[in-house]
């Protein structure tokens, strides 16, 4: 594996390989010395064109854990604010000597560009690029309900899949780097996916993707689901006259008091709670929701640094490199590029 | 040998049967039998075009010649050594320049800048709004009237959207035999767009480019065609939904025509999910069904013509983030190949139909007159032979324009340009330019100097 830009391509056994050298990666996070030797010497750079504290100290502890040199570079208030092109700050990454490159980018797409082009060789991981894909976030949403899918079976989540697993995503589809990069990972997974959504808030063409569409939260919860994930809303969407108001949208999509209280009465006493952060409390989720003992926000915040320590770990250590499939290098795109004649 | 004299022997005339032709002093002396032995041939150069097909020479109803402005991109002079090289004899510049095209003192500078250069006829077209801001009529009737004969007029790039001003201008032309050339996108439902909205939009995350917005303001305006007896051309059609409407509005009598690119008629918004912005362009590309509707279209000529929106762009402005790189490809030097590829190769067309759509239709709707003519004796020698059995493989770094922006680059593509006929003199000979024609007062100015 060289590169991980997207979930789009990642096979059921790459995506397994990942969660469960994840799972070995948690156990160095619960030892009192929480570190491994194995990217000493090798130099990952944080590359972030968008503000995300969140996602950055969590590829950040990541890389040290893993006993790798840490490049922080926040795209604002550098050259890249006076004008600098991506490609030359790639150029200028690859010259330094990164190995690999975490990129979160405001336009979909810009991670991709470092992979395809020859400006640096480094690893690229996407750490969300517009509203494209964020795929370590669907592999640590991955990697939190298959732990909780196995404890449910009675088995270890070593090697296991999401089959007969069903997830609901609900939200603002249309502009979820998060949405995406589930909806793809977890079909792999063997997931049913049930997304739901104002209209305004599903992309034209959602009907070809490899899941279901609803407009109701509450006949989606009776239907029965065993993960609900909230995404986040911006308020500033009301504006766009995406919906009438935060009020009406809390009302219809948010998960609320009433919801919560429903997921008991229909006797979904498993069902988890997920978010990815940062949460809208009050508008796509009630506070009693995101603190209830259904939550799996902070499992999630914890099992992304196991799941960003895999990714790193497979991406760098040479002797894995090669046990990729290729459709997970950059090239496949180009070459599943359909032409008309 | 005479030096304003060729003897063309044996070209299949618009893919026809071989036949000689003679150019004299600019004109087609003689075709057929008598070229040979008129007076005339005896100092000819001569040139065997055996297996060649001579084809009038085509008319870019929309280029982009970056010039004044954006000398960065494209100049006059390297534009039209592409145009030439592509097989062209005039093409229309668009208004998009900086400053912009909105006055005849612009519009004569891009006309004698093409004079100049003496590649092919160089028409500028006009803007519609002052600074293509959509508010206020630019002085059309000035243009009309200046040395540049300004006959097209068009915002390109920018919709005119204000359905008062486009019926203004619409009826306004009128009054010197005008064309107003629309670039269809309404622009709210196109803020932000990036490629068009579909399955793969949905899938890369970039913003969409609905069909509906430029389906909608085409329907709009042939209404307003309509209702105001005027004469419209929509500049690159790229959907199956505006091939219908541009098919009804035929059929009820409006004067309206319509352009395709040929990328349109090749490539599709699969090409996209590269983020490869050397795929970026506007209106986007499609889908297959679209481009399925487009061929079918120009072949039974609800299309009109090819247009090439031959869009050079600097390195910089595609070597980035898909969202940050400028829209357009470039297009003079491939369009031959790509037309021949996807409509006579494919069986929908002949070289009779090229000719009416890359030269006869063109020269109509932008009112050149000595353009787009048969090939027959007494009519200007604007004429290409074009070798249809070449392949090659296309290489934007071998090319003439500025711009390395080509979608087709690495592309094998049918067809060459083998020669170039400009008022009588070649600019291209063996496919590969050759001198400039001089218009006779650029030569006496030259000889001056």
């Amino acid at each position: 594996m060289k590169h991980l830009l997207s979930t789009q391509d990642l096979s059921a056994t790459d995506a397994i390989r990942i969660l469960d050298t994840a799972e070995e990666m948690a156990a160095v996070g619960e030892r009192e010395v929480k570190k491994l030797p194995a990217l000493r010497g090798r130099t990952v750079v944080n590359l972030f064109f968008e503000d995300s504290t969140r996602t950055r100290i969590s590829f950040e502890a990541a890389a040290k854990r893993l006993s790798a040199d840490v490049i922080n570079f926040a795209a604002k208030g550098s050259s890249v604010s006076k004008g600098e092109s991506l490609k030359d700050t790639a150029q200028t990454l690859a010259a330094i000597g990164a190995d690999a490159v975490v990129i979160r980018h405001w336009a979909s797409g810009a991670p991709h560009r470092l992979a395809a082009t020859d400006w640096i060789d480094a690893a690229v991981i996407n750490a969300g690029d517009g509203t494209h894909e964020h795929p370590t976030q669907a592999l640590l949403d991955a990697f939190t309900m298959r732990r909780h899918w196995a404890r449910l079976h009675g088995t270890e989540s070593q090697g296991t899949d999401l089959s007969g697993m069903r997830v609901a995503i609900a939200g603002d589809v249309l502009h979820s780097r998060v949405a995406r990069s589930n909806v793809w990972l977890l079909r792999t997974l063997g997931a049913d996916v049930t997304l739901v959504a104002p209209p305004t808030l599903l992309p034209i063409g959602v009907e070809e993707w490899p899941c279901k569409v609803s407009y109701n939260l509450d006949e989606t919860l009776q239907a029965g689901v065993d993960s609900m994930m909230m995404l986040r809303v911006q308020g500033e969407r009301m504006n766009a006259s995406f919906f009438p108001s935060t009020r009406e949208y809390s009302r219809r999509w948010g998960f609320d008091d009433t919801r919560l209280r429903a997921l008991d009465e229909l006797g979904l006493k498993d069902t988890i709670i997920m978010h990815p952060g940062p949460m809208n409390r009050g508008l796509e989720i009630s506070s009693a929701a995101a603190d209830s003992p259904r939550s799996t926000v902070l499992d999630q915040v914890r099992n992304g640094v196991s799941v960003r320590m895999a990714a790193l770990y497979l991406l760098l250590s040479g002797d894995t490199r090669e046990a990729v499939p290729a459709s997970a290098q950059p090239g496949a795109t180009t070459q599943s590029t359909k032409e008309s004649h | 040998m005479a030096e304003n004299t060729y003897l063309i022997r044996g070209a299949a005339i618009l893919g026809g049967d071989a036949e000689d032709l003679l150019i004299h002093d600019g004109v087609i002396a003689a075709r057929g039998n008598g070229a040979a032995t008129h007076e005339a041939a005896a100092d000819a150069t001569v040139i065997e075009a055996a297996g060649l097909v001579a084809l009038p020479g085509m008319v870019d109803i929309h280029t982009h010649l970056r010039e004044p402005g954006r000398e960065d991109a494209e100049t006059v002079e390297t534009g039209t050594r592409a145009a030439a090289l592509g097989g062209y004899t005039a093409v229309h510049a668009m208004a998009n320049s900086n400053p912009v095209a909105d006055t005849a003192g612009v519009v004569e500078q891009v006309h004698s800048l093409g004079r100049a250069s003496g590649w092919v006829d160089v028409r500028p077209v006009g803007a519609v709004t002052v600074g293509l801001a959509g508010e206020q009529l630019a002085e059309l009737g000035a243009m009309a009237d200046s040395r540049a004969q300004v006959r097209v007029f068009s915002d390109d790039g920018i919709c005119v959207h204000d359905p008062v001003l486009m019926r203004r201008a619409l009826e306004y032309v009128k009054a010197f035999d005008g064309v107003v050339a629309q670039h269809a996108q309404e622009p709210r439902l196109t803020a932000g767009a990036q490629m068009n909205e579909g399955a793969v939009s949905a899938v890369l995350g970039l913003g969409g480019w609905p069909a509906v917005a430029e389906e909608s303001i085409i329907a709009r305006d042939v209404l307003l065609a309509q209702h105001v007896g005027s004469r419209l051309h929509v500049c690159h059609v790229s959907t199956a939904g505006s091939v219908e409407i541009i098919r009804w509005a035929k059929s009820r009598g409006i004067d309206v025509t319509a352009e395709v690119t040929p990328h349109h008629l090749l490539l599709t918004d699969e090409l996209v999910r590269s983020y490869d912005p050397v795929y970026k362009v506007n209106p986007p590309l499609r889908t297959e069904t679209d481009v399925l509707a487009l061929r079918e279209a120009l072949a039974d000529s609800t299309i009109d013509v090819i247009g090439t929106d031959h869009a050079p762009h600097p390195s910089e402005h595609k070597e980035c983030e898909w969202a940050q790189a400028a829209m357009g490809m470039t297009g003079l030097e491939t369009a031959l190949s790509v037309v021949q590829e996807t409509m006579i190769e494919t069986g929908l067309m002949g070289w009779a139909d090229f000719a009416r759509v890359t030269s006869t239709v063109p020269a109509r709707i932008g009112r050149l007159e000595d353009q787009g003519r048969p090939l027959e004796a007494g009519e200007p020698a604007n004429i290409i032979l074009v070798d249809p059995a070449a392949r090659w493989t296309v290489d934007p770094y071998k090319m003439a324009t500025m711009g390395r922006n080509s979608p087709f680059k690495g592309r094998e593509l049918p067809g060459a340009v083998i020669a170039t006929f400009f008022k009588g003199h070649p600019t291209v000979l063996d496919g590969k330019l050759n001198a400039p024609y001089r218009h006779p007062e650029t030569a006496s100015a030259v000889s001056g100097n």
